[in-house]
């Protein structure tokens, strides 16, 4: 079997569920309150909570909430910090400067504190979810695509298309985009990682997805409570957090190696 | 540094959400706002708010809690200790962790060795601190019962929240040490040394370890200021009463002061660390020593 298969399985799961989520017969606000904290069983295959909600289909709801976040998250941060990175990448100095400065007031802040302090700020909620972590998010991005813009705009190819007059837009998208491309997207998946680990915290704090509404976070952070009693509450969704995040580092190591992003330590 | 406390500051400020209103409810009357918008200084514009706020750092006068109306210096300066003590422990474990770790899969590549350090690396980076806190509460405090469970009042509490902590950043920080002594390794004074017949040890602890530090240190100054705010999780879940408790206490309070004084203090602390740890590379490697180039 090759190395990239399980987790791009387990990856490929993942999003499938996340689609499928809304169509599947699934019943994550059911109550049985006989079966309160009751393990694997008949009725429930992954056990109730404390609720006696059934653990499995949490689980795969908790699965579609993570999962459209990172891509939320993942897809604005990518385009908002490519876009401000090239544009400083090719701008002249002063402008050049200035974003510069911004993107290093950014990084001087821990980024999961950033992420709590706004979405703290903002209240709870999905969407402000989604707002705090793009809001760190997109640096990364930004430098990555700003280092990679200043050493490219110095290649051939380039200054030929300059001389030819062709237009800014064009320089971006057809001679720029093509070669930012991989790095971006091997970047994009180390950031996929830790936004569903950072959501996770976040509705683990309480500060991100609300209740009845399931999170993984969440759900370890009522788990904990009856962790005594019933232990499956936390380790079904830990379990499901650490394949998850697991699968996603992993694809991202092959893609560099595949992709040649950073040549390979000897 | 004054960048970042404007930033906090107008962060806080700027955000939509009305102190005022969260504090006395929806049905106060409006002369009750006014009058409590006036004594927070709300009432003032934000620039001036600003400079009245700058002038109180100076003076070490972060103002005072809406929520329990102490002295918020005297709040952070509370729970200060405790987070520099889990700081420092996990550091420590990670430290004995990583350092091993790595120069063994380094001098052992390709071996099983080397696989399974690396194995625990990754393994360690996707395990987020909340997944492995309860974990090994659940096997060495409710399992075996050989520590306490959370707060930090047993002499034994500060195991777990520090070997959470710690084995998160060792995982890093081991694949740090790898790449960066495989790297050292294949330098020319490395040869050199080999073919002078010195031991093995020697090469690796004595020639190739000191240079593979640069990087090495570079990551850990970068992880003990996450350490400072990253707590944040870990501290919730050990109960730990250090900074990054109060950050999450204040904001489901919303005692803006404190989330700011918080946030600051941890920024801070975040860019003080990375500025030592820039004055560390420098001393540790003598080509980068200011004012040594003649």
């Amino acid at each position: 079997m090759r190395r990239g298969l399980l987790p791009l399985t387990i990856f490929l799961a993942w999003g499938l569920l996340a689609v499928l989520a809304p169509v599947l017969p699934l019943t994550p606000g059911r109550i049985d309150l006989p079966h309160l904290l009751e393990g694997p069983g008949a009725g429930a295959w992954l056990g109730y909570d404390e609720l006696g909600r059934p653990l499995g289909d949490r689980l795969l709801v908790g699965a579609s909430t993570s999962f459209l976040v990172a891509l939320w998250v993942v897809g604005a941060s990518l385009l908002a910090g490519s876009l401000i990175g090239v544009f400083s990448g090719l701008a002249g100095a002063g402008l050049d400067h200035v974003l510069v400065r911004v993107m290093d007031i950014f990084l001087a802040f821990p980024g999961i504190l950033l992420a709590i302090a706004l979405a703290g700020i903002l209240g709870p909620g999905i969407e402000n979810v989604v707002f705090a972590l793009t809001a760190v998010g997109w640096v990364g991005f930004a430098r990555l695509a700003r280092a990679q813009t200043l050493v490219l705009k110095e290649r051939e190819h380039v200054q030929a298309a300059l001389a030819l007059g062709a237009r800014l837009p064009r320089i971006v998208l057809r001679h720029l985009a093509p070669l930012l491309a991989a790095p971006l997207i091997v970047e994009a998946t180390f950031a996929a990682a830790a936004i569903v680990v950072a959501e996770a915290g976040l509705s683990f704090l309480g500060l991100g997805v609300q209740p009845p509404e399931p999170s993984w976070g969440s759900m370890i952070r009522d788990g904990t409570r009856y962790m005594l009693v019933a232990p499956h509450l936390v380790i079904v969704p830990g379990t499901a957090l650490m394949l998850v995040v697991l699968a996603v580092n992993l694809l991202g190591d092959r893609l560099r190696d595949h992709l040649d992003v950073r040549h390979k330590v000897p | 540094m004054a960048g970042v406390v404007c930033a906090v500051f107008l962060l806080i400020h700027l955000i939509p959400g009305d102190p005022v209103e969260v504090m006395l409810g929806e049905a106060a009357s409006p002369a009750d706002r006014e009058a409590l918008g006036r004594t927070l200084g709300l009432d003032q514009p934000v620039l001036l708010q600003l400079a009245d706020y700058l002038r109180g750092l100076f003076e070490l006068d972060l103002g005072h809690s809406l929520h329990s109306r102490r002295p918020i210096a005297v709040m952070l300066a509370e729970r200060l200790p405790a987070t520099l003590e889990l700081s420092a422990a996990a550091l420590l474990v990670a430290m004995l962790l990583a350092f091993p770790l790595g120069i063994l899969a380094a001098v052992r590549q390709g071996t099983s060795w080397d696989v399974a350090a690396m194995s625990f690396s990754v393994l360690g980076v996707s395990i987020p601190n909340f997944v492995m806190g309860p974990v090994l509460i659940l096997l060495f405090s409710v399992g075996l019962g050989w520590f306490p469970v959370s707060g930090r009042d047993a002499p034994g509490s500060l195991v777990l929240p520090a070997l959470t902590l710690g084995t998160a950043m060792a995982a890093i920080l081991s694949r740090m040490m790898r790449s960066a002594l495989l790297e050292v390794l294949n330098e020319e004074y490395i040869r050199t040394a080999r073919a002078k017949g010195l031991r093995e040890r020697d090469v690796v602890l004595r020639h190739a370890l000191p240079n593979a530090m640069l990087p090495v240190a570079t990551v850990l100054g970068l992880q003990l200021g996450t350490l400072l705010g990253g707590a944040v999780i870990t501290e919730m879940v050990f109960a730990w009463p250090g900074i990054g408790q109060l950050t999450v206490e204040s904001i489901q309070r919303r005692d803006y002061p404190v989330v700011q004084a918080c946030v600051m203090l941890i920024s801070l602390a975040y860019v003080t660390v990375n500025a030592l740890t820039d004055l560390l590379y420098a001393w540790l490697d003598p080509r980068l020593r200011l004012g040594d180039a003649r």
